[in-house]
């Protein structure tokens, strides 16, 4: 197995804000399954806060775990400051990742940058 | 926790006999085999003797046995020795898709130096094709390496068909037959092939020691160059503890190999008709039939082999996966995508490998936890909602 810290390995067993979000303000679809990493993000915004935030991951132990430390990071925390995560705060959050598995903290970096922008489209659009 | 070893294809733990069998030749029996006082004659006697233990369980003349360093330099003794030795002849080699790296990487090497490598398919079963062997054989080809079983999903491959073609043609024919040794009966005269790699720990011997069956006669340029040693082929003072434990190895499994395949083999059986019972939607990798009797690689679809690994890790069992993400690497199995099994399946793969040392309550133990660990992940993953 790979050299995995405590925080990933817990994070990767008992994850956080796992499922989706029925009626999701804005859903985030990131990765691919062909490269072994696929990553939706559910966010319910209210008053410019994220409320709610799930995840579904197809991947790896650090791609799940990181979907699930980056849900917590975000969580009750405004637009702006959830724009800001990055996955260099995400892996370090879970204690670091093993060099081949940065890319899993990308994802989700990336996962709550879509779901965010989603949203704002879906916003646009009901305003526009 | 009791660990729940089921990686055989990877390593087997060492005998005890065999371990005791090395014991006086890492203290005691230190004598360097080549020198010329009373001693070192018990050295080189062990050696002698392991020889034709290893001689014995493939079929071979001692003579025709060199000890290596292992299964990965036997294959590089064998591929390079003979483009060395006939690249005046020619330079075109042939071998398949789903070999083990030590031949793949070993020909990727040779090309780079100027030599030209088909690579030849296999069916959705993983079986090279004697046929296509016939076809791809030039006037400028100097060697074809099949390997004899697959390490990941344990297909055999039909090794005396293709030697009957390369016997016609005239072309050498060498076999890693590092899965295959130990576990079947194997006799490179039945066979065939002029070449055939093996390795000890893959038969309850010891790490860091193999040997590369050269038939009589044959001219191959050696790898490592230096003292006299295995008769010019090997330079470097044996490893004799490590020769030693092979020998023992080999010849408990001449004795054993039967028994051991009647106990294993409905291990594995009884190990995939329950995963197939009890879990939806998976795939069985490899031949039904023509495989080998420990082996069982399956493809769990819309989940990634790590987390199933990592979690059966947790159990105390170890197994492995085809995964990228279990190999470090961004790709998936180069053998399963050769059999056809789609990119996203093949990162849900695992393989099984059980050996002597299993026993039923071991299969119940994964019969009773991998199903909930399938369960929790499809739960995590999206594919499976949207399937």
């Amino acid at each position: 197995m790979l050299d995995y810290s405590e925080k990933v390995i817990e994070e990767f067993r008992n994850p956080k804000n796992m499922g989706e979000i029925k009626d999701a303000d804005g859903i985030g679809q990131v990765g691919n399954p062909t490269c072994g990493d696929m990553m939706w993000i559910y966010i319910k915004v209210r008053d410019g806060i994220l409320t709610d935030v799930k995840f579904k991951t197809f991947g790896c132990v650090a791609a799940i775990a990181t979907s699930s430390k980056v849900t917590q990071m975000v969580l009750n925390k405004p637009i702006d400051e959830a724009l800001k995560i990055t996955n260099k705060a995400v892996a370090e959050a879970l204690d670091g990742l093993p060099t081949v598995k940065m890319h899993c903290s990308l994802l989700a970096e990336e996962g709550i940058k879509a779901a965010i922008e989603d949203y704002f489209k879906k916003k646009d659009k009901k305003e526009g | 926790m009791r660990e729940i070893y089921l990686d055989y294809n990877a390593t087997t733990p060492i005998d005890p006999r065999v371990t005791e069998a090395m014991a006086p030749f890492l203290s005691d029996r230190f004598h360097n085999p080549s020198s010329l006082y009373q001693k070192s004659k018990i050295t080189k006697k062990a050696i002698e003797d392991s020889r034709e233990k290893l001689a014995t369980l493939i079929g071979a003349a001692p003579k025709e046995i060199i000890f290596t360093g292992g299964g990965s330099e036997s294959d590089n003794h064998a591929i390079k020795g003979i483009a060395f030795s006939l690249m005046k002849k020619g330079k075109h080699l042939i071998t398949s898709s789903i070999e083990h790296h030590a031949v793949l990487h070993t020909c990727k090497f040779l090309e780079k130096i100027g030599f030209d490598v088909t690579y030849l398919p296999v069916d959705r079963y993983g079986i090279v094709n004697p046929d296509s062997v016939r076809k791809t054989i030039r006037d400028d080809t100097i060697l074809v390496s099949i390997m004899y079983a697959n390490n990941e999903i344990g297909t055999m491959e039909p090794i005396k068909e293709i030697s009957e073609i390369t016997r016609e043609k005239g072309v050498i024919f060498h076999t890693d037959a590092v899965q295959a040794v130990g576990k079947i009966p194997i006799n490179v005269n039945d066979l065939g092939v002029d070449l055939l790699s093996l390795s000890a720990h893959k038969f309850y011997g010891p790490k860091g020691v193999g040997a590369l069956y050269i038939r009589k006669m044959l001219r191959i340029e050696s790898l490592l160059h230096g003292g006299m040693q295995e008769r010019g082929k090997r330079a470097g003072t044996e490893n004799i503890a490590g020769i030693v434990g092979a020998g023992k190895a080999a010849e408990i499994a001449m004795e054993e190999m039967g028994e051991e395949k009647d106990k294993i083999k409905p291990l594995r059986d009884k190990l995939e008709n329950e995963l197939i019972k009890r879990i939806p939607e998976i795939i069985i990798n490899g031949h039904p039939s023509n495989r080998l009797y420990n082996t069982l690689n399956i493809a769990i679809k819309y989940i990634e082999g790590e987390g199933m690994l990592t979690f059966l890790d947790f159990e105390g069992i170890s197994v492995s996966s085809g995964s990228a993400c279990a190999s470090g690497s961004l790709d998936p199995s180069h053998v399963l995508l050769a059999v056809g099994v789609p990119i996203e399946h093949a990162h849900g793969s695992l393989r099984f490998s059980l050996g002597k040392y299993n026993n039923y309550k071991d299969i119940d133990k994964v019969i009773e936890v991998l199903p909930p660990i399938v369960e929790k992940l499809r739960s995590i993953s999206p594919l499976w909602g949207k399937r």
